[in-house]
């Protein structure tokens, strides 16, 4: 008799597992809160480090996932989730009732809502905008101000909302450096006319082709970086943003007018994250992701027999990341299941 | 003013926009490897005067690119120009040039327009 | 500037302010800095209000400018605070009401650290009982006297006389507000509207008929800073700071300032007089000062109070372009008529025991 896996999740890590799964014969419910899958990859416009438009990478997962015996559950969530007798009852929002020989969770994270960074004044300036706004705007190519005028200093700012004890995150959100990296220099080919600063606390370029970028930003892009957090912003009269930051390698203050701001968001657990271990008694870190059972050889699985995890919502991950964590996720599975469990 | 028996504080801030930055840009255009610092620190680690004087050449850096340039002229004679920095910069930047056009820069205008 | 991300984050700061029976505790320096400001929020309270206000004869001070001046260690501050508690549980109150901004912060981190260190306030009980004989209640309500109008700023606004619009334009007065630093930095969920966007001041001036301008040094302290303040030699540091403040509301062009502290209306009042001797510079309209006024003194006005019962000739700043902006009816020759102040204050029975 086939298997069946409940996969929790439609992003990179959902989409990749319920792949991988279906091809290897096994049956496979993939389960998404919103109408379509893809998770935040539909929300971004070009990847890091080398700019790929995300579309492509929505096709090969759409590509691993159309062609299976996949049901794919939309706009649909997870009210109960029982273990019994080594098989798990999950019942949707809609009264669906599935059974299943194992669960993969890979509710992945949620941004950073960056208004609760009050002091940056995202949602009350009419020019501070998120990482994610930018991308929006670089997907319809047009970047400008509130008012329609095109910006000439733009500023950004890392760890909104990572190492940040103010907002419970004491982690390194990882990705938003070279995020940032990244859209300064688009923001430098859309501008050229402009220039770009990053207020960065350490560039934590650690990931393959990303301190090559760093060090094009700089070459190629003139892109200006200052070491040190911006502790706020203010609107001017002319309805700039001031801000205030320490320039920490010259041991002084700063204070620059600028036309817009981009916080770099950091990375959280999901709500639908904390839903689901809430609901299925998983146990969460400090950092509020899912923890894993063993940090080295363990990182998929969870501390209930039968229950894994793929992807961002045991850490920051990137997409490549991402992928290779969802593989192994899959192979756990099925060593799992072919103990005739 | 006595009568008081203190003054007005002055700003430590570095006025970013009021500053001018003209000596930069003059560096920038003829050694562009200035955009490629790190500040690391390097420099100023092999650097002999730096071992005897407040001198720190990766400070210095920083403070043209900001415009600081008061600081900057005050500081840069310091320089005895061997050339150790270049060695140990590990992102291949030309330092002794910068400190070359630096001092050229200040000669050629007092009022930082180049 | 988008004003409905403000609202958002003024709806996360609401906080419980009791409806009457106060505690009232004055500041030390305050009756001296704008010594009508405490009178005319009793006579609000008691007349316009109908509320119900306590004052002890025995109170003293907090120790607040002893502690933030780094004079008086955190334990005497806690055991004097003790015994200010013991006097108003023995009056029979539970809602304390203080008018100083630093006695407010300090109330509110004693009130936490015993929350969080239990123990402290065993001890701080044993050494009050030991010293004093006395024994308190912890506040049920702690309020800051601008919380309060803050609460009643309708019913002020519905008794007004004059409302805070220019009456040769039609506009309304473009206000700064400046709040204390220790309303609500080191507690943001105690005050109004938070720290970074405050409410309570706004809240007042926007029901009076008044428009608030946001400018980009409103965070800035005033200069006060107890440290900075005390000693001669820093008080550059301390005028220097009232000037970045000036020098970055200045184009907004305001017409007054109001605040809820007791150092920041002094400082922002006098330091212009000194900056105008030191650099011959003066940041209102028309070569004036821009006037500072207490939220007592701005609610007064509003409710047609006497200039000079409130206490304004007592300002270094000239009061008159507002009250002239306004239409405020006043006698220039009575502004230094020392006289009004004794038969007023007699009137009013102010300690009530």
């Amino acid at each position: 008799m086939s298997k069946h896996v409940v996969v929790i999740g439609g992003g990179v890590a959902g989409l990749e597992v319920a792949g991988q799964l279906s091809r290897a014969g096994i049956e496979v419910s993939l389960i998404e809160k919103e109408s379509k899958t893809g998770g935040h990859l539909n929300n971004w416009h070009r990847l890091f480090p080398d700019r790929r438009n995300s579309i492509e990478v929505k096709e090969y997962l759409d590509g691993m996932t159309h062609n299976q015996r996949i049901i794919l559950l939309t706009n649909t969530t997870i009210e109960r989730f029982n273990r019994n007798k080594g098989h798990f009852s999950i019942t949707t929002n809609e009264g669906r009732e599935l059974t299943a020989d194992a669960v993969i969770v890979a509710t992945g994270f949620d941004l950073f809502k960056s208004a609760r960074k009050e002091e940056y004044g995202y949602g009350i300036y009419d020019n501070v905008i998120t990482s994610a706004d930018l991308e929006e705007m670089f997907r319809t190519g047009k970047i400008t101000l509130a008012n329609g005028s095109v910006p000439d200093t733009i500023g950004i700012v890392h760890c909104v909302g990572s190492r940040d004890e103010k907002v419970g995150n004491f982690y390194c959100s990882k990705l938003c450096c070279v995020t940032a990296v990244k859209q300064a220099v688009e923001l430098r080919e859309y501008l050229p006319e402009s220039k770009v600063f990053c207020f960065y606390m350490d560039m934590r370029m650690g990931g393959a082709f990303y301190e090559e970028l760093y060090r094009e930003a700089q070459e190629k892009w003139g892109v200006s970086f200052i070491r040190g957090k911006v502790s706020e912003a203010s609107e001017t009269i002319e309805n700039k943003l001031l801000i205030k930051v320490e320039d920490t390698l010259a041991g002084r203050p700063l204070k620059m007018k600028l036309d817009m701001l981009v916080l770099m968001a950091g990375m959280e657990m999901s709500e639908g994250g904390e839903k689901i271990a809430g609901l299925g008694g998983l146990n969460t870190g400090e950092n509020r992701f899912f923890a894993a059972a063993d940090n080295h050889f363990g990182s998929n699985k969870s501390n209930i027999e039968g229950v894994f995890f793929a992807g961002t919502c045991t850490a920051p991950m990137n997409i490549t990341e991402t992928i290779s964590h969802a593989r192994a996720a899959v192979v756990e599975v099925i060593d799992y299941l072919k103990d005739g469990k | 003013m006595d009568k008081f028996g203190y003054t007005i504080s002055k700003e430590r801030q570095i006025d970013y926009d009021s500053n001018n930055r003209g000596v930069a840009s003059y560096i920038f255009e003829k050694e562009p490897s200035f955009r490629l610092c790190i500040e690391c620190g390097g420099c100023s680690a092999t650097c002999t005067t730096a071992s005897f004087t407040d001198f720190s050449l990766r400070e210095l850096n920083i403070l043209i690119k900001r415009g600081e340039n008061d600081q900057v002229r005050q500081n840069l004679k310091k320089c005895m120009l061997c050339g150790k920095c270049t060695l140990v910069c590990p992102r291949g930047v030309n330092t002794r040039n910068i400190v070359v056009l630096a001092i050229k820069a200040f000669q050629k205008s007092d009022n930082y327009e180049i | 500037m988008i004003i409905k991300g403000k609202k958002a984050v003024w709806n996360d700061y609401q906080k419980e302010i009791a409806d009457n029976n106060y505690y009232y505790v004055r500041s030390c320096v305050r009756q001296n800095f704008f010594p009508g400001s405490e009178t005319a929020f009793l006579k609000i309270m008691r007349e316009e209000l109908n509320k119900d206000v306590y004052e002890h004869p025995c109170h003293t001070t907090c120790t607040g400018i002893g502690y933030h001046g780094d004079i008086v260690p955190v334990e005497t501050t806690m055991t004097v605070v003790a015994r200010q508690f013991a006097l108003m549980t023995e009056a029979g109150y539970e809602n304390l009401l203080p008018s100083c901004i630093t006695s407010f912060g300090l109330y509110t981190e004693i009130l936490d650290t015993w929350h969080h260190f239990p123990e402290v306030e065993k001890k701080v009980r044993k050494q009050l009982k030991k010293a004093t004989g006395r024994e308190f209640k912890i506040p049920k309500n702690l309020a800051h006297a601008s919380d309060v109008i803050f609460k009643f700023r309708k019913e002020i606004g519905a008794k007004a006389r004059y409302k805070l619009i220019n009456k040769n334009t039609g506009e309304p007065l473009k206000v700064v507000d400046h709040i204390g630093c220790h309303y609500a930095k080191m507690f943001p969920s105690r005050g109004i509207g938070g720290a970074e966007y405050p409410y309570v001041l706004t809240g007042m001036i926007e029901e009076w008929g008044g428009q608030i301008i946001d400018y980009p040094e409103r965070r800035h302290c005033c200069g006060f800073g107890f440290r900075q303040y005390l000693v001669q030699a820093n008080r550059g540091f301390s005028i220097a700071c009232s000037k970045e403040k000036f020098e970055s509301m200045k184009p907004f062009k305001p017409d007054m300032i109001i605040t809820n502290c007791p150092g920041c209306p002094m400082f922002l009042d006098r330091w212009q007089y000194v900056i105008n001797e030191m650099e011959g510079k003066r940041y209102g309209q028309n070569g004036e000062g821009i006037p500072v006024f207490t939220y007592e003194e701005v609610a007064g006005l509003v409710l047609g109070y006497d200039p000079w019962d409130l206490g304004l000739q007592m300002h270094q700043t000239d009061c008159e372009p507002v009250l002239d902006k306004i239409g405020i009816e006043y006698a220039p020759e009575d502004k230094y008529k020392l006289n009004i102040l004794p038969a007023y204050s007699e009137k009013h029975n102010l300690i009530n025991v």
